[in-house]
């Protein structure tokens, strides 16, 4: 018996690396200590009735945030490792499987656990307060959309220490994803990681665009609405065209792992490239999903910190919707090599063009909402300044790639490795960065400390192009991706070069932490909410916005609405006829978000492991839920008293 | 801006010149894709520079612009004017639609182009005879054949210079990518099907050879040498090879195909007859399995579509040439 539970235990627990204990005792005694600081200061109750079970928005959005930067955390700390391996040739500090299962989460951690929920935390925090609604259109939606991205989260980081992590990179292509060459459970926890914080993500894509559409303050056409705004709704209808597409792949490829069906595997008819070319019919859509938040963050922060209208509105839109719809016709650019025929890939080379040219629009509107503006440089402000040229290289290396016959010798090299980091860094992150300087204020009702955001900001640039100009280089010199060790001394001074920028980038990341830490405790208070002088409804209610937002919904009239409402108070006109308060209306905490997040996260492990003991009652779980929210959606809303808003908001004011 | 700040900024800025400056000259001439040995990696390279031509059109002035504007219209700057409400011009919206649109029609002219004259199935022009290699991607090291010479390789290759090669690919273990950089772009490797890629070396030499799409856990050993050397060498090597002890026998052939995490050069002085076809359609004739599901029919399909494709893709490819 004990034999027997020993083996289990070899098997079920990831064993035989120092690295890998050390981060089983680390994880042992963070849980032990968020478990004894609930305790102690008696926060459970608090924890689960103001946070867990909230379907407030700009709740979610913080716990979204919160998750991405812990992910974020995560994945550098990957990115770091394998920089350390990379930094000499013949290095032997991380064993080959181990290097390829961190690249491979990596990748994952970074797309859908950081990039994705960060972008959701902005969409959650922003575009309600933007749009002058008090929720989002389905609350609840919203809150089992959160916890299905943290039960997948969960799952996906769980394989780290139970079972083993997924090793066949970040898009797990077949056969080498197949049972064949990965009989392993990673490949399974990598599956359902995925699919189950993809329905949450498909979900929120829904809700932001049933937001944007219906819930606008009257007066504010689809034209007069924030550039973020429309950003969010151009990823978001984005995601409800590619994620299905997502859902479906990896169904399939559960299938054929699970019952031995064969979709992608040669001897029984079925065909790998098929999954190659699902996937990236999801992927490429993906990377524009995440880059049009960020392009609506440098929107708004470009105006405000120039002082001055957002040059170029409607080209601004048409540029983002044509990104979106061009976005689904470009994936074979992602293996031009596969052997498609010269029309094929001249086809795909030519769209991926064509993207560059909204794209390069966007650009010259942003220096132009510059020109004759009276810039200032606050945080948020320097990393839009930053993308920039970060993101001009990193467009042009795209176009380079773009070009099929030249792709045959960048294809899988470091060039390409270089070039997607650095539209990723430079345009994804930078634009989260901005967007989180920007509306920390709004969130916390205070400020971030701008001295220790300027280290960070100096060194994650600095980072950035130590980092990645020397993989341009190194994979023109032939370097290919994926591999654990090198041997060329070739390649040498380049690759030490990259480990220190990486290193460099996460000092940087430190110092971030160390931002915020310090600005907890030494508050910068914004007592106006309005701390930017900045021009959309958001910053007209106080920071922390109150739970309903909006005491009264305003009337818009222009683009910069709260922009020109100032200026017509500094002319000493009427100021915004806001009107009578009326009972508000609001949806009520439900703790059937985190139940069901729950039951997917039972169910997922048990298929992780091939338990239908285990999967089975999670899945009715899941149902059960589904029917009891079904029969109790009439109550779960409630009214706030005229006499309790107004008490809100004369405190407001009078901490105003 | 404070004095501390600037110098900062400074200081930041130097750094990072520096170290693009330092890059740039630690050998430009070394880099092997801007050194391409053959007429394919040529081609490719002239097209990499006209990229980089048209786009630094736009980009260079971008950055300029970006510069210049930042610079100009700081808060501090109070010389300069202030517009807080022009947002909108027509002819300025026009020439920044204009300029990428005219950008990219040229270079998606020159692309089709060049994608149909470098398409990779597509044979190279010369007066001297093709040499035809195959070549078979297994977990963890590369299998050469050469068919017309009856022997095999793993981890090596030795070519004439000079006269155009001919790559017949497949693989025998996830799909990769066979890629020898000073000589040209690479192509993927995929069970179940062979793909076609040419390409030639001007000059003898080693040319470093790699597999660039990762195929599991010891992927990184999968490297090899390529020997570019005159005719008479090729053939004294050919000599060499049939010396061999060690023959390539189905038998011997399986075990090679287990899985190694690392393999040094060999030599076979002798390869069974149709083996690489043997190899690719391995998954069609997998027999019993099939049959049960009536599919038979549909596999042959499946295997002449694949041949096929390929020689669709040449002769369009090369019709097409003679087009323009």
């Amino acid at each position: 018996m004990l034999e027997k539970i020993k083996e289990f235990a070899s098997e079920f627990f990831v064993t035989g690396d120092p690295l890998i204990y050390g981060a089983d005792v680390s994880i042992v005694l963070a849980t032990l200590g968020i478990v004894f600081v609930l305790t102690y200061f008696k926060k459970w109750g608090w924890l689960w009735k103001d946070w867990l079970t909230t379907v407030d928005h700009k709740k979610i959005g913080i716990m979204y945030i919160l998750a991405a930067i812990v992910m974020l955390f995560r994945g550098g700390v990957d990115a770091v490792m394998m920089r350390t391996q990379l930094a000499f040739p013949d290095l032997n500090f991380l064993e080959a499987d181990h290097y390829n299962q961190i690249f491979t989460t990596h990748g994952v951690v970074m797309i859908f656990f950081m990039a994705m929920p960060f972008m959701f935390g902005l969409f959650n925090i922003v575009v309600p307060l933007q749009i002058g609604a008090r929720d989002v259109a389905f609350p609840f939606l919203n809150s089992l959309s959160f916890w299905l991205f943290a039960a997948g989260a969960m799952l996906f980081n769980l394989s780290f220490v139970i079972g083993g992590s997924p090793d066949a990179g970040w898009l797990s292509y077949p056969p080498l994803s197949g049972t064949q060459f990965n009989p392993g459970v990673g490949q399974n926890f990598y599956i359902w990681g995925i699919q189950i914080s993809g329905i949450g993500s498909l979900a929120s894509g829904i809700n932001f665009i049933v937001t944007i559409l219906k819930m606008r303050a009257p007066g504010m056409t689809m034209m007069k609405m924030p550039m973020f705004t429309w950003s969010v709704f151009a990823a978001s209808t984005t995601i409800i065209f590619a994620f299905p597409i997502l859902t479906i792949t990896m169904l399939l490829l559960f299938m054929d792992r699970f019952f031995g069906a064969h979709f992608f595997t040669l001897d029984g008819g079925g065909n790998p490239m098929m999954y190659i070319n699902l996937i990236w019919m999801w992927g490429h859509p993906e990377v524009y999903i995440v880059v049009l938040p960020a392009f609506g963050v440098f929107s708004e922060t470009v105006a405000t910190f120039a002082r001055k209208r957002l040059f170029g509105y409607a080209s601004m839109v048409f540029a983002m919707v044509i990104i979106s719809i061009i976005s689904f016709f470009t994936w074979a650019h992602h293996f031009f090599t596969m052997g498609s025929g010269a029309n094929v890939n001249a086809f795909f080379a030519v769209t991926t063009m064509i993207i560059a040219i909204p794209t390069g629009v966007k650009i010259f509107n942003w220096l132009f909402t510059m020109y004759k503006g009276r810039i200032t440089f606050p945080t948020p402000m320097m990393w839009t300044i930053a993308f920039i040229p970060a993101f001009v290289v990193g467009g042009m290396t795209g176009v380079m790639l773009s070009v099929a016959p030249a792709d045959f010798q960048f294809h899988n090299s470091y060039f390409l490795i270089a070039h997607f980091h650095q539209v990723l860094i430079g345009g994804v992150v930078f634009g989260y960065f901005a967007g989180l300087y920007y509306w920390w204020p709004k969130m916390f009702g205070f400020k971030l400390n701008e001295y220790l955001g300027k280290w960070a900001f100096w060194l994650w640039n600095i980072g950035f192009y130590i980092c990645f100009m020397p993989q341009y280089l190194v994979g023109l010199d032939g370097m290919t991706r994926r591999i654990s060790v090198f041997s060329d001394p070739d390649w040498q001074g380049l690759n030490i070069a990259s480990t220190i920028g990486a290193y460099i980038m996460g000092l940087a990341f430190v110092f971030q932490v160390a931002q915020i830490v310090y600005s907890m405790f030494r508050k910068e208070m914004d007592t106006t909410g309005d701390i930017w002088d900045a021009r959309t409804l958001e910053f007209s209610i106080a920071s922390p916005a109150p739970e309903y937002n909006f005491a009264v919904i305003p009337q818009v009239h222009s683009r910069d609405e709260w922009w020109e409402e100032k200026e017509r108070r500094a002319r000493g006109e009427k100021p915004w006829d806001l009107g009578k308060i009326e009972p508000i209306h609001m949806p009520k905490n439900s703790a059937i978000g985190p139940i069901m997040g729950a039951f997917w996260f039972i169910a997922g492990f048990g298929l992780v492991f091939h338990w239908l003991w285990m999967a089975i009652p999670g899945f009715i779980g899941i149902f059960a839920c589904m029917y009891a929210r079904s029969f109790s959606a009439h109550k779960a809303e409630y009214y706030i008293p005229v006499e309790e808003v107004e008490r809100t908001e004369a405190k407001l004011r009078g901490s105003v | 801006m404070s004095k501390k700040r600037r110098s900062l900024v400074r200081a930041a800025f130097s750094a990072i010149t520096l170290v693009m400056t330092m890059l740039l000259l630690s050998g430009c001439g070394n880099y092997m894709v801007l050194n391409p040995k053959g007429p394919i990696a040529a081609q490719q390279l002239d097209l990499i520079i006209i990229t980089v031509i048209l786009c630094a059109i736009i980009i260079v002035p971008v950055l300029v612009i970006t510069f210049v504007i930042v610079w100009r219209y700081r808060a501090t700057n109070k010389k300069a004017d202030y517009k807080p409400e022009w947002a909108h011009s027509n002819l300025l919206e026009t020439i920044w639609w204009g300029i990428p649109i005219v950008i990219v029609i040229v270079l998606a002219i020159v692309t089709v182009r060049y994608t149909h004259e470098l398409e990779p199935s597509k044979a190279i022009a010369s007066e001297k005879d093709e040499v035809t290699i195959q070549v078979v991607s297994l977990n963890w090291k590369w299998l050469f054949i050469y068919p017309e010479e009856g022997i095999a390789t793993v981890n090596t290759i030795t070519i004439p210079e000079d006269r155009p090669v001919r790559f017949e690919l497949t693989a025998d273990s996830p799909m990769n990518s066979f890629w020898i950089p000073e000589l040209g772009g690479q192509i993927y490797a995929m069970s179940g099907m062979s793909m076609a890629l040419h390409l030639q070396a001007d000059e003898p030499g080693t040319y470093f050879g790699t597999a660039a799409n990762f195929t599991g856990e010891h992927f990184e050993n999968m490297t090899f040498d390529v020997n570019a050397t005159s005719d008479a060498e090729y053939d004294q090597w050919i000599e060499k090879a049939k010396q061999s002890p060690e023959t390539l026998t189905d038998e011997s052939y399986e075990e090679l195909s287990k899985p190694s995490e690392k393999e040094e050069p060999m030599l076979y002085s002798s390869v069974p007859d149709g083996i690489y076809e043997r190899i690719v359609t391995k998954y069609m004739h997998d027999g019993a399995e099939l049959h049960q599901h009536g599919s038979a029919s549909a596999d042959e399909t499946n295997g002449s579509t694949s041949a096929e494709a390929t020689n669709a893709n040449s002769e369009e490819a090369s019709s097409s040439h003679n087009g323009h």
